[in-house]
């Protein structure tokens, strides 16, 4: 099985995400040689429902550096782009530390994440 | 907000192209995020997503020609020597030949509903004055329109019951999308507070806030010092909503509330659509 596809969101037009984590895991990214998908901002894509954002999730097992996991799934499905429970692991910038991500995106092995309907969201740190 | 598909960038270093450095790799990538672009980096092993009908510039150091990609909707462009600046111009100059929309200039503030959480019960719908909300065919709530929200509110996310409203933009858990805790489960007890403090109508008491801040005012004949206390007043306003489990208004959502009659009337119209919505549930 291929290892799973890597999406990074640089979070661009707000200051959430500490900006030492998103250049250190485009760096490490960057460093590392794999091909991966990094978008300006997935919560702009949302609000203009980019299609793209519907190949994204269609396209099997996804590894994601972005926010919470709740928020992140919310964003997909509003643009009918459902991502697979299964086959998704997002990676939160806002509190998880970059080299964690980093390695955690790196990885071959994928800890699927995304909170399930009537669970309690689940903690990735 | 345009739904044309947006340029997908590629920075190519298959057959037919140098590879880049790391740090030459991060910068043109920075650069190009930094201007609002998707960027798909194709530097080694591991899929990405496919071609799927958007505009795409491929730009490599290609030694020579530049590899055929045999397909209409790719422009390449050559980006040898180019520092990451230079690189973004280049791809800003693709984007407007190729007539694919510009992004930006515009915090994406927006709800999102945890449809995990969401109950349907329409509190949203008949609270927003600003048209966000809506239903579908199957009278279920969904934001309708993304673009009708007021930047940096998170006031509709305080009034749902069932913490399902997320601004993953937000500051603070759980609006932002982080785990719900089993204080933010008692929303309904919330819910009861805000409504107990605001007398029982939000809308009336933003608007008696605001009259008050216009009489107050307009006995002031310096008018920039009329503004400037007014702002002062609306941020403690706002502060002591937040101190208090309040809502969280920004200011200069409060300074453009549109007149009373005018809110009475949104008002009225919100809480017609969900009560319609809310019967088309139960028949």
């Amino acid at each position: 099985m291929s290892p799973p596809r890597i999406l990074y969101c640089h979070c661009h037009y707000a200051q959430v995400v500490p900006k030492e984590v998103k250049e250190t895991v485009l760096r490490r990214l960057c460093e590392s040689g794999v091909a991966f998908e990094a978008v300006a901002d997935l919560c702009e894509m949302t609000a203009r429902r980019d299609p793209a954002l519907k190949q994204l999730a269609a396209s099997g097992a996804i590894k994601i550096a972005a926010c919470f996991p709740r928020a992140v799934k919310g964003l997909f499905h509003q643009t009918a782009a459902d991502l697979p429970p299964e086959s998704t692991e997002v990676l939160n910038m806002r509190t998880q530390p970059a080299e964690e991500i980093a390695a955690a995106l790196l990885s071959p092995e994928l800890t699927p994440n995304l909170p399930a309907k009537g669970a309690a969201a689940v903690v990735v740190n | 907000m345009p739904l044309a598909p947006a340029l997908r960038v590629v920075l190519y270093e298959g057959a037919g192209a140098q590879p880049f450095e790391a740090a030459d790799r991060f910068g043109a990538i920075s650069s190009l995020l930094e201007r609002g672009f998707a960027v798909t980096s194709t530097s080694g092993e591991r899929a990405v997503a496919p071609a799927d009908g958007r505009p795409i510039v491929v730009l490599g150091r290609f030694a020579g020609d530049a590899p055929d990609f045999q397909n209409a909707e790719v422009r390449t462009r050559d980006i040898a020597g180019l520092a990451a600046a230079q690189i973004a111009d280049v791809v800003e100059t693709a984007r407007t030949e190729a007539d694919a929309p510009q992004h930006g200039g515009w915090k994406p503030w927006f709800p999102v509903i945890d449809y995990d959480r969401c109950t349907n019960c329409m509190q949203c719908l008949s609270f927003c004055l600003f048209g966000v909300y809506g239903v579908d065919g199957d009278s279920h709530i969904q934001v309708q329109n993304n673009e009708n929200c007021k930047t940096n509110c998170p006031a509709c996310s305080r009034v749902c019951p069932e913490a399902a409203i997320m601004f993953p933009k937000y500051k603070a858990g759980p609006i932002n999308g982080d785990i719900v805790s089993d204080a933010d489960l008692n929303r309904e007890k919330m819910k009861i507070d805000i409504s107990a403090l605001l007398g029982g109508d939000v809308y009336d008491m933003l608007r008696q806030r605001s009259e008050k801040a216009k009489s107050r005012f307009s006995k002031e004949r310096d008018s920039d010092k009329a503004l400037a206390e007014r702002q002062k007043c609306l941020v403690k306003l706002a502060a002591a909503q937040a101190a208090g489990g309040g809502m969280d208004i920004p200011p200069e959502v409060l300074m453009s509330l549109p007149a009373p009659d005018e809110i009475a009337r949104r008002a009225e119209e919100a809480r017609a659509k969900a009560a319609v919505a809310l019967a088309a549930q139960r028949s």
